[in-house]
């Protein structure tokens, strides 16, 4: 992203030596190193609140309503008071338990889906990719079609006739779309390296497919795998958002985007409550932007050409 | 300019019609998993919701005869999926007398302007910024300026237009009014007509829902359009290029952004899905009137043909796109007219 902000310090030495450098590690790279840091910073917080903040309080009734973080005044001239230090919103939960309880809730309804499509991704990635014919004719279709359908409607359809669903069953019917792109990466990364020298290699010397498949082609796929893997979260948690957004998601322990959706039902921007809406929004956001700069130093660490642009 | 190999266009028709069929056989799978009498479940779902139903007797009567519950069910699917492939989408049953059909026909115009417009703007800005920031003749000061502009990437669009709506409809008041409108698509008692003054409406109003889609996306494309030349860059006709002495516009225009784009195309294609998504949700942020409103209105109103009706076309809507923009890649890459693909 940011072009002026050379790798070559980092990644220790100039160019010239970089060849030589036993310390040139790709995995040293600013944008992943950066990305993760927040991400383990936000865990770190998150922990730390389970140990020191009394997570009850984001129960509906555990606190006064209404009020504004320490420093602020609210509309009707309340000061913040330190037992509330981020505020409360509007039925009395305590904003800071909110976001210790929610954030983790969010990002793990990511994890999840985005663990279940890759799973299905790697297995038919590699089918396609491997198998060819009309398994792979089979198995691009299906992706082409998947990746065509914007998936938030199909949820909508979904959720409008289910009752009230956990957030891991939402994980699960969001992974029911976050196979298709993984697929699509891992069948074409598989197709390239099928035809590179060292599975030629393998494939001479009589090694079976499933070792060619998984010890071969699979360690070299690992950078790609996990840049997809990322990518695969921020989607599953856009649509997990996406949906709380629209009041369907799990009410009496709240995630940030349900937290989201009530400060927009109860009109907190009209009524100034920026703490209720605009924290989570920052925090969510912050995330998202730390997943995209893993994300893109994972791509930097796969691909060489990438990484000589900086 | 080629023509398409036969094998491709009737490749990518396959996928549009799988497409249409699979959201069609979806949405009549879904409701009959749902435990218990889908009519009747809703009829209670919308009493419980509103304590009283205009014409309950009239609503039962004429989804009962749509569906045809009495029937088998492959008997009610082929009728469904004939029904809905003639866009017979059936009533809405939060605005009784209004089918589907009227109600998306008012309402697609508009995401399709919305969604359109943004997508003209952040692919097209997008990837000058991305072949600006890979050019070697870029000025220094760009080269600062544009990775800070791209700050917002990936932050979900619904999520920065509450913050826009904050900013532009709260914090920044000229004349105690507030910078842009937060409501709507045009001024409030204004009648759609083709005036200068309702166009200039329809932009002022559309402004910060398309910033807010346009500016945590165009990174996207400026990082995906970065990468492509800098691939490019290491070829070797760009070497002769510059040994021919071409003009550097000449070779940026030409040489590289023409070559770059292409990829750039297909991952439009594979983008519009997450596209509509995010407009989707923006639509409801800005209660602009849109398909996303609509979708909102069902969902609150539990007028679940509303929601279906709805989802199909705008999936019907994003497959068309699709279509359109892997038919047009030929006529950009020549070359695809010669392999099959």
């Amino acid at each position: 992203m940011a072009e002026n902000t050379s790798d070559a310090p980092v990644a220790g030495g100039t160019k010239e030596a970089g060849l030589l450098n036993r310390f040139d590690n790709p995995w040293l790279n600013w944008k992943f190193l950066t990305g993760a840091g927040i991400i383990g910073f936000i865990f770190f917080l998150i922990f730390l609140g389970n140990q020191l903040w009394d997570t009850e309080l984001a129960l509906a009734g555990a606190s006064p309503l209404n009020m504004p973080p320490v420093g602020f005044t609210n509309w009707r001239n309340q000061e913040g008071i330190p037992e509330h230090p981020l505020g409360t919103e509007n039925s009395g939960r305590d904003m800071l338990a909110l976001l210790i309880v929610g954030t983790p809730r969010t990002i793990g309804v990511g994890a999840i889906a985005a663990s279940v499509g890759m799973a299905v991704g790697i297995l038919l990635g590699f089918l396609a990719g491997f198998v060819g014919g009309w398994v792979d004719d089979v198995v691009r279709l299906a992706t082409d079609v998947t990746i065509t359908i914007p998936s938030l409607l199909v949820l909508i359809v979904i959720q409008a006739v289910l009752p009230r669903i956990d957030l891991l069953t939402m994980a699960l019917l969001i992974s029911m779309f976050a196979w298709a792109t993984p697929t699509r990466y891992i069948r074409a990364q598989v197709l390239s390296m099928r035809e590179s020298g060292y599975v030629q290699m393998a494939r001479l010397s009589g090694v079976p497919t499933r070792d060619i498949m998984y010890r071969e082609i699979m360690p070299n796929l690992l950078p790609y795998l996990a840049a997809s893997y990322i990518g695969n979260m921020t989607g599953a948690i856009l649509s997990a958002v996406g949906l709380e957004l629209l009041g369907f998601g799990p009410q009496r322990i709240p995630s940030l985007g349900v937290t989201i959706f009530w400060s927009i039902e109860a009109a907190a921007l009209l009524r100034n409550m920026w703490w209720w809406w605009g924290i989570p929004t920052v925090i969510l956001a912050v995330v998202f932007i730390a997943l995209l700069l893993i994300n893109l130093g994972l791509d930097e660490i796969a691909n060489p050409r990438l990484r000589k642009a900086n | 300019m080629g023509s398409f190999s036969l094998n491709y266009l009737l490749r990518r028709l396959l996928v549009f019609f799988l497409t249409v069929w699979v959201a069609a056989t979806l949405i009549f799978i879904i409701p009959r998993l749902a435990p218990g009498d889908p009519i009747q479940a809703m009829i209670a779902r919308m009493t419980q919701f509103e304590g009283y139903v205009e014409n309950a007797d009239l609503i039962i009567e004429a989804w009962r005869k749509r569906f045809g519950l009495d029937d088998p069910l492959y008997v009610q699917y082929f009728r469904f999926i004939g029904n809905t492939l003639r866009l017979d989408l059936g009533y809405s049953m939060a605005n009784f007398p209004a089918t589907v059909y009227e109600l998306v026909g008012r309402a697609l115009p508009w995401t399709i302007g919305l969604v359109g417009i943004a997508t003209f703007i952040f692919f097209t800005v997008g990837n000058l910024c991305g072949a600006l920031l890979a050019w070697y003749r870029t000025p220094k000061w760009l080269k600062v300026l544009i990775p800070m502009s791209m700050t917002f990437t990936s932050v979900p669009p619904a999520l920065f237009s509450l913050l826009l709506v904050y900013i532009f409809g709260f914090l920044i008041r000229v004349n105690n009014n507030p910078l842009f409108p937060q409501v709507g698509a045009y001024a409030r008692g204004m009648a759609p007509e083709f005036t200068l003054e309702f166009f200039g409406s329809v932009l002022y109003h559309g402004f910060l829902p398309a910033m807010s889609i346009v500016l945590v996306t165009f990174g996207f494309w400026a990082l995906g359009m970065r990468g492509m030349m800098v691939t490019i860059e290491g070829e070797d006709y760009m070497i002769l290029a510059q040994a021919k002495g071409l003009k550097p516009f000449y070779v940026l225009y030409r040489y590289m952004i023409r070559n770059a784009i292409l990829p750039q195309m297909t991952a439009l294609a594979v983008s519009i899905g997450t596209l509509i998504n995010g407009s989707v949700l923006v639509e409801i942020m800005f209660v602009y009137n849109g398909m996303g409103s609509l979708i909102y209105s069902g969902i609150a109103n539990q007028d679940f043909g509303l929601i279906q009706g709805t989802s199909f076309i705008l999936i019907v809507t994003s497959a068309l796109a699709v279509l359109i923009i892997d038919l047009t890649y030929p006529l950009i890459d020549p070359r695809i007219s010669l392999e099959g693909r």
